[in-house]
């Protein structure tokens, strides 16, 4: 395969991600799990969630993930051909509707709109929990240490970071 | 973009320059560890008063509402409301450059020792955490409709079909985002 063939790839799946992620870049991880994993077999399940595991780590925002799969299959040019696809369509239609928004504020219809996508956002979040955890767990300890942070989570107020150190801690010691 | 008011508080629009705009979300970038919404609202808001907090709020909530990335979504927006498109992609750039940067060498590290039975370890740990933290965040967003069982049913269809039985999000949101609307339509007051 030609490297253009790559990166036209990268930009036509992530553009066309882009205008589908509602709730942001974690809620289309089940896609791009497809695309890079199942579809294309770029990567394999621990690539996809040791790059996950990266874009958590670093500081940033979530969807630096986009940046690091094009980086895994296509270099430093793919990074930036996949995250200028991920974040140009939707940013061209978030300043061309911003212009307009609020000429829309206490109509019925928009807020049928956001009560109807709010719940479907949650379970698309949750689905990409779901695939995270399958792409990442090989074993009962993989899932034990997905569980206790989803509890440490919901029960405390600890920063994500701590959790995420303790169980770099708990892998490196071959306990996970 | 006349949905943002101006109150005597807040700063003057001209001194929001693109300079001003890139080392912010630069700063809003470097600030935050897995989410960076907080500090956005933080600096946006409180620290360079470039907006007042319902402005803010409004914001955020077109920016959640519509696809894409939330935090880059409120970048190119606020961007755009102070200098036009060059500040949108100031921001933008200002927001994605340092991070991407950090986490490509942290790749790079990655692929390099990837392979050694340490880092094997350690990763196998962040990553199980990582999807960890996902999870929780969808369960804290979901709490608040244990007492609407239609909207539960919705959340649930959609996390059922797309996450175990594997279904195309485009299909999955195709057919239910029409019913999840028209449902809130016909109940709304």
């Amino acid at each position: 395969m030609k490297p253009g063939d790559v990166l036209l790839q990268l930009a036509l799946q992530f553009a066309m991600l882009s205008l589908i992620a509602v709730g942001g870049a974690n809620a289309v991880v089940p896609e791009m799990h497809r695309f890079f994993v199942e579809s294309r077999g770029w990567l394999s399940d621990s690539e996809f969630a040791d790059l996950f595991a990266i874009a958590q780590a670093a500081p940033g925002p979530n969807v630096m993930i986009v940046g690091l799969l094009g980086w895994q299959v296509a270099g430093i040019l793919g990074a930036v051909v996949a995250t200028v696809a991920m974040c140009g369509p939707s940013g061209l239609l978030i300043y061309g509707v911003g212009r307009v928004w609020h000429r829309f504020r206490g109509k019925p219809w928009r807020a049928a709109v956001q009560t109807g996508m709010a719940p479907l956002t949650v379970g698309l979040i949750l689905a990409s929990g779901y695939i995270l955890a399958r792409a990442a767990d090989q074993g009962w300890s993989g899932y034990a240490v997905t569980a206790a942070t989803v509890a440490l989570v919901l029960t405390t107020k600890l920063h994500p970071l701590w959790l995420l150190g303790a169980a770099a801690v708990l892998g490196c010691l071959g306990l996970v | 973009m006349a949905a943002i008011s101006e109150p005597a508080d807040l700063v003057d629009p001209r001194e929001v320059t693109l300079a001003a705009l890139f080392f912010g979300f630069l700063r809003i970038a470097l600030s935050g560890f897995g989410g960076v919404l907080a500090w956005a609202r933080w600096l946006i808001v409180e620290q360079r008063r470039w907006l007042s907090d319902q402005d803010f709020t409004n914001v955020l909530s077109l920016c959640q509402f519509l696809p894409g990335p939330n935090i880059v979504n409120v970048s190119i927006y606020v961007g755009g409301h102070f200098r036009g498109p060059l500040g949108a992609i100031v921001a933008f750039s200002g927001l994605m450059g340092a991070p991407t940067a950090i986490a490509l060498v942290l790749g790079a590290l990655y692929q390099h020792f990837g392979d050694l039975a340490i880092v094997r370890g350690g990763f196998a740990g962040i990553s199980a955490a990582a999807a960890g933290l996902v999870i929780a965040t969808g369960l804290k967003m979901a709490a608040p409709y244990r007492g609407r069982p239609i909207s539960f049913g919705f959340g649930l269809l959609a996390f059922g079909a797309v996450g175990p039985l594997r279904i195309s999000m485009v299909a999955v949101l195709a057919a239910l985002a029409p019913l999840s609307i028209a449902v809130a339509w016909l109940r709304r007051r």
